[in-house]
């Protein structure tokens, strides 16, 4: 339609809004909700009279049995059903009693307004109960609705049946709704749907709408019967109340403007219309049977010809239908099918009858007949507007068009008509749709198939499904021993995963770039204190410790001494660097293994699978110490004399206790792991105390630190200085395709080692090819510029596009000590291009880099040996 | 929601607490030096993707912690047996459930509409 642009902007907005799609909202949800698993040896999904009779042999035996309903009321069909009675009560009173006895006995819980929406393996049921919804004030501690997680040993499905409508010309008037509606608004709410009443039906149970209407006082015009020869008993009773009955006749039209007004009647086959005049129209093709849990269940229906419905056929767990959803219409039967299955269920969960129950049910007719597809004068199928999906708006010409257009599976006949993807997901439709489809293609209706049921059976809040797992609740919030004090510092969070990191420690007046500067300088000029809780701590102890570890690390362990570290590079079997960190010898057979903080679990896991798996043969214990420990490091030229004061029993000179060591004694008088190491390039310590004297240790630090000029600093502080020295952050410098060597870490690789996890990997032919992305170092041509994380680089910037890409930038940052910008990158064949200039095309500009080693700060390393 | 029988444990336990290992019963070579990349594609790289009986890891992460392996049958999703670590495959013709359902799914519609 012309013109193009009034599309996004005007038509499909119009369409869109005609079409009656919400709109979602942009408001936090004010309700909240709640989410509970239950346990229980049946329970029973429905609560009509096949759920209630079922519940109630079930619960005799002394099972444990949920009873859930969709309604609020106990009953299913029995709202509107009066001509039931059971046990000398009406059929909607014994209800009520029977859910009221059940409700007393302490091994059942009944759950009505609580829709059955999901049925999962193993009998794991998912309900839906709405708590207050239907409160005018509700209790603000209730739950809008709550989320019921069923485990059952066996399942009663009590589903009953839904009532399908006529497909006939112009079904969509206002007032023209299903026989058991009216049927329900006259027996259950008291309400006559209209003053001169119209039935349109293909079986006798909208007989009885009528009949009921009728004696409450309101006109029956006629009704219209598709078949020849309905019901005997209903026929007679039809005609001693005096209400026409028109058998073999369809309703090929109606009129009316706000509501209906008039029905067209005409023989089947053809012949003049009699128009009459009503006020409601009363419908009814017949029952479907509901088989959406039993077929989630992944059961298999079956279809009964006879009927033409799909009834369970395949169980695939431990359930039994019963009822209406069962094919079974006689009420006697009903009850005695449910009081059976109901024993027999419980029986099967280890529960048996003390006596056999019985109740004795009747009612005035049993019902019969019944159609699927378009009825027979609903009129000419290019043109007529015969509804088969109300909600999608499908008629039973698009069923037929689909047809015509090639569309041979029920499955692609779904997709073009959209016939059952509305909210009610075809419980009107899907039957009457595949009639329609299986005649049109002249194929009987199991051979065209039948689209699958999927949960939920209705629609289910996203506040149910998401329930307690949002906000803050969302995801756990891990906060180390000292994170109140590093608050009250003025500290700035940034997360970690799940932990909440000091970022910096903005001082008043200064922005995020001045504070890392100030923290960055004062490290290296004086000392800093920086809080390393996060790190992952493993400890590995046993006999065969060593000896684990060497084949977990690339690196030797047995030449380490007890009471010295090394730095250690844990690769996956396929050769790519997955963690680094220091690993401290305390004892023969007992290291104090770190992590980076992001790889804490996987790591121990990895750990726990190569240690239960492959080498059980080791003798070794792997406990997680992550949160047992808090980590304070001190790192500067000051770092020792800020600690000396505090520690007891360690000589903390270079000569005692030099670079990566590691020393057992006490700090504030408790009890301490002291490390001697740096991920900064400066003399460096890091204090692990017990969590719990995180907090009183960090202070006591600070107080000596402050007065010498020394400042707590940030992660973002950490990442600048470590990135000075080339020290890799795995998982920021490497993307997992990283080898030791791409990183400049071959050294740590034992070239001796007989085996380690990574050692066949690291041989294959593609880790050992030239031209690998390799990582160094860049210094921008223009030392103010600092590169973008992420940024591409190329070697040519006037080639034509696409560009031949051939690294990236991994870490970017102003470096305060060294006056400029420093950068790491990921470059292909990056060793042997030191020197080279290279480029980095942005959006509004080319930057030149030229490639560098990867130390920017003291070459030598001097400062970590004073 | 899955139960799994944890043969350390010796009860069902939710789904919850268990997470999948990968293929079951490919032991990590001892010679790994001297293997060509033909093996160790084979031993690292390549697995079947069963459709039907697979032998697989599983461990009680949230639980006892340790690995066992599991006989599942991937269409149905259904396990038949569990069994410690460091045993043989189990005897699956004494395992197969008597009447296994077949499964309803798109496919099996799509051919039946043929």
């Amino acid at each position: 339609m012309w013109p193009k642009q009034a599309w996004k902007h005007v038509y499909e907005p119009q369409i869109r809004a005609a079409a009656g799609l919400g709109v979602s909202p942009t408001e936090d949800d004010t309700d909240h909700y709640s989410s509970r698993y239950a346990h229980c040896d049946v329970l029973v999904i429905g609560a009509g009279l096949a759920g209630l009779s079922a519940a109630l042999a079930a619960a005799k035996t002394g099972a444990r049995v949920i009873i859930c309903d969709e309604q609020p009321e106990v009953g299913g069909a029995l709202h509107y059903d009066k001509s039931v009675t059971i046990d000398g009560l009406d059929g909607f009173t014994w209800a009520q009693a029977t859910a009221a006895n059940l409700k007393q006995m302490k091994n059942v819980k009944v759950l009505p307004r609580t829709t059955a929406f999901g049925y999962y393996a193993q009998n794991f049921v998912g309900l839906n109960e709405r708590v207050t919804e239907h409160l005018a004030k509700p209790d603000k501690k209730l739950p809008r609705e709550r989320l019921w997680q069923v485990r059952a040993k066996r399942v009663i499905i009590a589903t009953g049946a839904i009532e399908r409508h006529m497909v006939f010309a112009n079904n969509d008037r206002p007032g023209i709704m299903l026989a058991s509606a009216a049927r329900t608004f006259l027996n259950h709410f008291g309400v006559a749907v209209g003053k001169k009443i119209g039935v349109y039906t293909a079986n006798d149970s909208a007989y009885e709408a009528a009949f009921d209407l009728k004696r409450a006082g309101v006109t029956i015009a006629a009704i219209v019967d598709s078949r020849e020869k309905p019901g005997e008993g209903v026929l007679a009773e039809a005609r001693s109340l005096g209400i026409e009955v028109l058998t073999g006749h369809g309703v090929v039209t109606t009129s009316g403007n706000l509501r209906v007004s008039s029905m067209s009647v005409a023989r089947n086959g053809g012949g003049a219309a009699r128009k009459i005049a009503i006020d409601a129209l009363l419908m009814s093709a017949g029952w479907t049977p509901s088989v959406h849990m039993f077929s989630q269940s992944r059961g298999k229906v079956a279809y009964d010809n006879e009927t033409q419905r799909f009834l369970p056929g395949t169980y695939a767990q431990d359930c039994l239908s019963v009822g209406a959803c069962n094919g079974t219409n006689d009420l006697q039967a009903t009850i005695e099918e449910s009081l059976a299955a109901g024993e027999l269920m419980a029986q099967a969960s280890g529960y048996s009858a003390s006596q056999k129950l019985e109740l004795q049910g009747s009612n005035a007719f049993s019902w019969s007949g019944g159609m699927a597809g378009a009825a027979e004068g609903a009129g000419p199928d290019t043109t007529v507007k015969a509804f088969i999906d109300f909600q999608n708006d499908v008629c039973a010409k698009d069923i037929r068009l689909a047809v015509r257009e090639g569309m041979h599976s029920i499955e692609h006949i779904k997709r073009f008509t959209t016939n059952g993807m509305a909210t009610d997901q075809g419980k009107l439709s899907n039957i009457h749709g595949l009639a329609i489809a299986a005649e049109t293609l002249g194929r009987e209706i199991p051979k065209v198939g039948l689209t699958t049921f999927r949960a939920p059976y209705t629609p289910v809040t996203f506040g149910t499904l998401i329930n307690h797992a949002r906000g803050e609740l969302f995801d756990p919030t891990r906060k180390t021993p000292t994170h109140a004090l590093e608050e009250a510092q003025g500290a700035v969070f940034e997360d970690v995963g799940q932990w909440k990191r000091a970022w910096y420690y903005a001082r008043a007046g200064e922005d995020m770039h001045q504070a890392v500067n100030r923290e960055c300088k004062t490290v290296r000029d004086v000392a800093g204190m920086f809080d390393a809780s996060t790190l992952g701590k493993i400890e590995v102890v046993g006999p065969d410790a060593a000896q684990f570890l060497n084949l977990i690390y690339t690196n030797s362990w047995d030449t380490l001494k007890p009471g010295r570290c090394r730095y250690g590079i844990m690769l996956r079997e396929d050769g790519f660097v997955y963690d680094d960190g220091v690993v401290g010898r305390l004892a023969e057979d007992r290291f104090h293994v770190t992590t980076t903080t992001g790889g804490a679990a996987r790591v121990m896991n990895h750990m726990e699978d190569y240690l239960q798996t492959e080498f059980p043969h080791l003798n070794v214990w792997l406990t997680s110490a992550t949160e047992q420990w808090a980590v304070i490091a001190v790192q500067g030229p000051k770092a020792r004399e800020i600690i000396a004061p505090l520690v007891e029993g360690i000589d903390l000179s270079n000569e005692a206790f030099p670079h990566m060591s590691v020393r057992e004694g006490k700090i504030c008088g408790v009890p301490t792991r002291l490390f001697r190491m740096s991920f900064t390039g400066e003399l460096g310590f890091e204090v692990n105390v017990p969590a719990d004297f995180g907090p009183a240790v960090w202070e006591a630090i600070r107080a000596q630190a402050e007065p010498l000029g020394a400042c707590a600093y940030g992660t973002e502080t950490m990442h600048v200085l470590r990135a000075e020295k080339g020290y890799i952050i795995v998982g920021q410098d490497t993307d997992g395709t990283v080898t030791p060597d791409d990183a400049s870490l071959g050294w740590a690789v034992g070239k001796k080692k007989p085996d380690f996890v990574g050692i066949r990997g690291l041989r294959r032919p593609d880790l050992v090819a030239d031209g690998r992305k390799q990582l160094v170092g860049l210094l921008t041509k223009d030392p103010k510029v600092v590169l973008e994380e992420g940024a591409q680089i190329v070697a040519d910037p006037n080639q034509t596009l696409p560009m031949t890409m051939i690294g990236h930038v991994t870490s970017a940052y102003w470096s305060e000590n060294c006056g400029r910008s420093i950068a790491l990158a990921l470059v292909a064949g990056g060793k042997a291009r030191i020197g080279e200039t290279l480029y980095v095309p942005m959006p509004d500009k080319t930057i030149a880099v030229e490639v560098s080693d990867m130390v920017f700060f003291d070459k030598e390393g001097g400062r970590l040996h004073v | 929601m899955l139960l799994i029988y944890c043969p350390y444990c010796e009860e069902e336990r939710s789904e919850l607490e268990f997470r999948q290992g990968g293929d079951a019963h490919i032991a990590r070579p001892t010679n790994m030096t001297e293997m060509s990349d033909e093996d160790f594609e084979a031993f690292f790289f390549l697995r079947d993707n069963v459709k039907g009986l697979t032998f697989e890891r599983w461990r009680h992460l949230n639980g006892c912690g340790r690995f066992f392996n599991a006989a599942r049958d991937t269409v149905s999703d259904k396990f038949l047996t569990t069994y410690k670590a460091g045993l043989p495959r189990p005897d699956v013709s004494t395992l197969r459930p008597a009447a296994s359902a077949p499964v309803e799914t798109y496919e099996a519609t799509e051919s039946d509409a043929k």
